[in-house]
């Protein structure tokens, strides 16, 4: 719940992107079908904020992250950085976006490179963006940057795996860091942490947002997480967002059945209080076959006839929306 | 007038020497693979061991020139059966020159095995002699230069071509990959010693036509873990966030695929070369070996075997030669192969 700075425009603009993987069989390996993980998703990130982005596992957080930087193709759509479309530049342009766009993975023991020192995996993307202009420079960058993120610079000669897990996030951070971006993905970047070192995780990057003005677009599937750091949330289900708003608004007020499920799973701090979580019906529908009408309407509580014959759209309105055609207003 | 084979082989060997001394120290630069050098020494010591006295003796064995002196030599005689003008290596060295008798000796005997008749150098044939009365130990030593040659040459052929097509099939995938597996499985499918016999035969007998046709038919199995290692690879998160970070395929391959390659590479090495070793004397067994390789010391024993009284120290010579090779140099792969695990890499600091 930060503060945002001054400006509202819109660093990332993601328009109905679409990223499908096809199944293939037999011997012909022809397309017997798709895997809908990312189903024509529609997010705004303003600048300077963090956007959480929640949802069960397998519901395509982290496909639609990796569909953000190019790092998988989507099939259709648009996510416009800065007002151009990632998904149509050349490739010879897309090399300087991605500058701007860096990621953070969620285990850092396999985000880093075994066999190389942890100075050249930092240094990696200065060296490919030509940032510095000798290698002098740049190590003098990757201690400056290791310095401000907690870690002795001296033991930049050593290998990833003499590292801590939570040293190891930070050197990732590090690398995402050097290249100067505007953006990154968090992909559950804290979620192998232990809680303590979770919780000075995110201390930092909240002090790193400020300190370099940094957007940030938090995948998670934990909500206390979400809570501590979020200033807006965007809740997936099946390859689909279904509610966008506020931190606040979707915590206070959750008005698509599914947020509302997600949670009060959340455990209380205090012992005791009396929870009932509401029951989800079903398991995970598979998204290589998803149900007709609104993906949710067959774990739904509150469902309807009409839920299963029509899809709702998500509603467009700048401060959030909810898909759902029984969502209160 | 014309540099003759021998110096240029001279030439070679010194090249060879310092290239792998280069090798060695851009390698033992990287803390990583100097620490599980040290866990190599410390685990195997005699294998090592064992293995550097094979490499010295082919080493000394590779290089020769005209003249000079043998150790026990007795003046100028022999010069009748060994040609003066002929290059003699430093093992040749250490037997006089004419260490030759004229048919079959037992090991330590001063008289021919079928004939009573005194030897030339009665006590001193460790190993005996062969039929046509040559040193089997000397014949055994000079052996160690051929098997190095056929495991080191051959690999230096197999392993970038196999991991040339390996990494670009794993890494590249689609089309790439459906064409290297095309060329593999046509290879697999064919029986490897016939496909062998067939090259041999066409390129004609020698040592690197031998190389060659090993090579052609052992490169289909790294080949396959140089794939299933860079598919594995390309979908890890390092290679993800280097592609993030601009890195080009090229950059990615050498920085990060390779690398991370370059364990089974030497496990790889290590294990192909004795197999190698192993097949050339297969090969010699059929008649298409190499020259005075340890095969075709075995080759020509095996009829002796079925004599009475029976001559078994010419198989022997070649077989412990052999044994004493292979055994170590798998040894030392299988350590190799444990040290190198990835897995271990977090164990210790």
């Amino acid at each position: 719940m930060n503060p945002s700075p001054g400006d509202k425009g819109n660093l990332l603009e993601v328009r109905g992107l679409r990223t499908w993987f096809p199944i293939r069989a037999g011997i012909l390996q022809r397309v017997t079908g798709q895997i809908r993980a990312v189903d024509g998703i529609e997010l705004n990130v303003r600048r300077g904020e963090t956007l959480a982005l929640v949802g069960e596992s397998g519901c395509g957080k982290s496909t639609l992250g990796y569909s953000l930087l190019r790092l998988i193709e989507s099939q259709e759509g648009e996510v416009l950085f800065n007002g151009q479309d990632l998904c149509s530049v050349p490739p010879d342009e897309l090399k300087d976006l991605r500058r701007k766009l860096q990621i953070v993975f969620q285990d850092p023991m396999a985000a880093l490179n075994p066999r190389s020192r942890v100075r050249d995996s930092i240094a990696e993307g200065m060296e490919c963006f030509g940032i510095g202009n000798n290698d002098a420079e740049r190590t003098q960058r990757v201690a400056e940057l290791m310095e401000r993120v907690g870690l002795d610079p001296r033991q930049m000669d050593r290998y990833p795996h003499e590292f801590s897990g939570g040293q190891r996030q930070r050197i990732c951070v590090v690398r995402a860091l050097a290249v100067e971006p505007e953006f990154i993905v968090l992909d559950e970047s804290v979620s192998a942490l232990d809680v303590s070192i979770q919780a000075q995780m995110l201390n930092l990057l909240q002090g790193l947002q400020e300190e370099f003005g940094l957007t940030y677009l938090f995948i998670t599937h934990d909500l206390g997480v979400v809570r501590y750091i979020a200033d807006r949330v965007a809740v997936m289900y099946l390859g689909q967002i279904v509610e966008e708003g506020s931190a606040d608004q979707i915590f206070e007020s959750p008005r698509h059945p599914y947020t509302r499920i997600l949670l009060s799973a959340v455990p209380s701090v205090n012992p005791d209080e009396r929870t009932r979580p509401l029951r989800v019906q079903g398991e995970v529908p598979s998204p290589s076959n998803p149900p007709s009408g609104c993906r949710f309407h067959p774990r739904c509580p509150d469902a309807i006839e009409r839920c299963s014959l029509e899809m709702p759209e998500l509603e467009t309105r700048p401060e959030g929306g909810v898909r759902c055609i029984l969502a209160p207003e | 007038m014309l540099i003759q084979a021998h110096v240029i082989s001279n030439y070679v060997v010194a090249a060879l020497v310092v290239g792998v001394l280069l090798l060695g120290i851009g390698i033992l630069r990287s803390r990583l693979w100097r620490r599980s050098l040290g866990t190599l020494v410390k685990r195997r010591p005699i294998a090592l061991g064992i293995v550097f006295l094979y490499i010295l003796i082919a080493l000394l064995d590779s290089v020769s020139w005209v003249g000079g002196t043998h150790m026990g030599s007795r003046g100028s005689e022999g010069a009748d059966l060994v040609s003066l003008q002929e290059p003699q290596s430093v093992i040749d060295r250490f037997f006089p020159r004419d260490f030759q008798e004229e048919g079959y000796a037992h090991p330590f005997s001063s008289t021919h095995f079928y004939t009573d008749k005194a030897l030339r150098y009665p006590g001193r044939h460790i190993l005996g002699t062969d039929i046509n009365g040559r040193d089997v130990f000397h014949l055994s030593l000079s052996g160690a230069r051929i098997a190095l040659l056929v495991g080191g040459l051959t690999s230096l052929i197999v392993i970038p071509i196999a991991l040339f097509f390996g990494i670009c099939a794993g890494y590249f995938g689609g089309r790439v990959d459906d064409a290297v597996f095309y060329i593999l499985s046509t290879l697999a499918s064919i029986p490897n010693i016939l496909l062998l016999i067939v090259l041999v035969q066409a390129m004609g007998k020698g040592t690197l036509q031998v190389c060659i046709a090993l090579g052609i038919t052992s490169w289909v199995g790294f080949c396959r873990l140089a794939r299933g290692e860079s598919l594995k690879l390309r979908e890890l998160d390092f290679v993800r966030s280097a592609r993030a970070l601009g890195a080009s395929e090229t950059r990615i391959i050498f920085r990060h695929i390779l690398p991370n390659l370059m364990h089974l590479v030497l496990i790889t090495f290590v294990l192909l070369f004795s197999g190698l070793v192993l097949s050339e004397a297969t090969l010699s067994f059929l008649g298409i070996g190499i020259d005075e390789s340890w095969g075709q010391m075995v080759d020509l024993a095996r009829l002796e075997l079925a004599r009475d009284p029976v001559v078994y120290w010419n198989f022997f010579g070649a077989f412990a030669a052999l044994f004493g090779m292979i055994l170590p140099v798998n040894m030392l792969g299988d350590t190799l192969r444990d040290i190198l695990d990835p897995r271990t890499l977090s164990e210790d600091s």
